[in-house]
């Protein structure tokens, strides 16, 4: 492989942890908002969390550069009061993978609060737990399965997102240019159909582990809860 | 230790308009399903905020829709058993034990050390295990144990035992008894069954399509349940246990009563549940019979519904029902005052 190929993929992991890690807290949140929440505009919490399901990841790629570029109402506000700069950088190409993994990541969480006995909610709090001790103590352990999942979901999408981030931050090699981006270069130029293989060989390799990894932690995590 | 409630709330057609005081021992909820009993539970829980109404515990006032007060559940200080003990699968026994104790550190509440509680209830030996290895009897004693822990003014059942066989049943409910007797804090237990309210209840509310009906000591009160399956309650004492016939002789202000052999020892108190179905009665002391308990009394009350009638009878001041036919009522020409034998075979006795 290339420098260029290995930078290329270097930079595709960072941006698929970093979306994921920054965006699972938040992801957790909302879930657990939308499946145990009751509050007035809740459809349309629902509703802006699965929008860039259903958008062209071009248009959600250009509503980010629109909102986060340098002219940006939320990028000039960054830039000015924390000096962070989004547009056509490798923090960009996070930020999109995470909007696009994000309702992905949601709803498998949210599946799988849902699934908590809320019976079990209830005994704790009659045992004197708060609702903020009744959620770390009984319903994230359990829907810990769920939460793997949705990261799980939540990086692979990132690894694979092309529309919104060559749309955002472009594809600029070293900065911006993620495996996807690069595959589809190299399939551009003459020549580079071997590259373009050896990515692509990478990708599913990564894909695979991630899933394999997920899988493991999840029976280890099932087979302790049902130890004797 | 007292509870004071006064609660009026509705779901739907159900109305609820109940009010009543219980003090130390335990206050049975006794009434049909649907009459009730588990939204009560409930609302002294605060897991239902009711539409109006106050609820008291000790000088603590939980609920008082007036002046708009409402205690969360977790501040309440209340251990509830559910009746699906609700144990939490992903910790173990000693965790979901110490679950509750560890937000009670500064209770002054019943005292709950964890090994007093592990031997009263039998669970020391599962303290390792996994919810989901638990028998059901063994699960509901585990929860019982978690509220205790947890220090709480109050213990709250709701049917403990309705979702237990037989057996398991038998083996719970020594381990009420004796949280009754020795933990000292109060208990609130609803239940729908005879059996089980005759033996635990110290008083017992009867509550019917939302309604307070009847509340006072069980001896009185329970004869007066409509339970479908009428019966009396007396208070007894183990005289002495006849081995060669495996009999177990009571006395109890009736008089003497032969039972299959039980396993407390002579001196203990224990309760003998009478069904009105199993008590004959005779105008004359019968002497050639095989039923070994005759007891005499003196007819107190006739409720006739039918072709079948109750009558409560006065057996030197215990209360016993008998189900006589309505033929049988005019044959022997009983009327309230009438001098009457209640005889009771000996078999129909059920150990629970």
């Amino acid at each position: 492989m290339t420098v260029e190929e290995w930078t290329a993929v270097r930079l595709s992991l960072l941006v698929a942890v970093t979306a994921t890690a920054f965006s699972l807290p938040a992801g957790v949140a909302v879930a657990y908002l939308l499946a145990r929440g009751r509050f007035w505009g809740k459809s349309l919490v629902d509703t802006l969390v699965h929008l860039p399901l259903i958008l062209p990841p071009v248009v959600t790629g250009y509503l980010l550069l629109l909102l986060f570029g340098r002219h940006g109402p939320a990028g000039a506000f960054l830039e000015r009061s924390l000096g962070i700069v989004l547009a056509f950088r490798w923090t960009g190409a996070a930020l999109a993978c995470a909007v696009m993994g994000f309702p992905l990541m949601v709803r498998a969480i949210r599946l799988s609060i849902e699934a908590v006995d809320e019976r079990l909610e209830s005994a704790a709090g009659t045992l004197g737990a708060n609702p903020a001790w009744v959620f770390a103590t009984i319903t994230l352990p359990l829907c810990v399965p769920g939460v793997i999942a949705g990261a799980i979901l939540c990086f692979a999408k990132s690894m694979g997102e092309f529309g919104a981030t060559i749309t955002f931050v472009s594809n600029i090699p070293g900065e911006t240019q993620t495996l996807p981006t690069a595959i589809y270069t190299l399939t551009q130029v003459p020549g580079g159909d071997a590259g373009a293989l050896r990515l692509t060989l990478v990708s599913v390799v990564i894909s695979m582990a991630a899933l394999l990894g997920s899988e493991l932690l999840a029976r280890r995590i099932g087979a302790r809860r049902m130890a004797t | 230790m007292s509870l004071d409630l006064e609660v009026r709330h509705s779901i739907g057609d159900f109305r609820l308009d109940a009010r009543f005081a219980a003090e130390r021992g335990l206050t049975a909820l006794f009434g049909r399903s649907g009459s009730g009993k588990s939204t009560l539970v409930n609302i002294v829980a605060g897991l239902i905020r009711p539409q109006q109404g106050r609820v008291i515990v000790d000088d603590q006032t939980l609920v008082d829709t007036e002046r708009g007060l409402f205690v969360p559940p977790h501040r309440r200080r209340l251990g509830y058993v559910f009746q699906d003990a609700r144990l939490f699968p992903h910790l173990s026994v000693r965790q979901n034990l110490l679950y509750g104790r560890w937000f009670a550190k500064d209770g002054d509440g019943a005292a709950g050390d964890f090994s007093s509680v592990t031997e009263l209830l039998g669970i020391g030996a599962l303290l390792k295990r996994r919810p989901d290895s638990l028998s059901g009897g063994e699960k509901q004693r585990v929860a019982i144990g978690r509220a205790l822990l947890a220090r709480p003014r109050l213990v709250l059942m709701d049917e403990p035992l309705a979702s237990l066989d037989e057996a398991r049943r038998a083996e719970i409910m020594p381990y009420v008894e004796r949280l009754r007797d020795e933990a000292r804090v109060p208990i609130l237990y609803v239940s729908h069954s005879v059996a089980e309210v005759a033996r635990l209840a110290t008083t017992v509310v009867i509550l019917s399509d939302g309604r307070v009906t009847a509340i006072g000591p069980v001896l009185d009160i329970l004869p007066l349940a409509d339970a479908g399956d009428g019966g009396a309650v007396l208070d007894a004492v183990v005289d002495r246990h006849d081995e060669a016939f495996g009999l177990t002789v009571l006395h109890s202000a009736a008089g003497e009563l032969q039972v299959p052999r039980l396993t407390a020892p002579a001196g203990s108190h224990v309760r003998a549940y009478i069904r009105a179905r199993d008590v004959m009665l005779s105008l004359s002391r019968p002497s050639e019979i095989s039923a070994l308990n005759v007891l005499s009394g003196k007819i107190a009350h006739i409720n006739s519904s039918g072709a079948q009638a109750d009558i409560r009878l006065d057996c030197n001041g215990a209360v016993l029902m008998a189900r006589v036919t309505d033929k049988s009522v005019q044959r022997l020409q009983l009327a309230p005052g009438r001098p009457v034998f209640a005889v009771i075979k000996s078999v129909s006795f059920e150990r629970s």
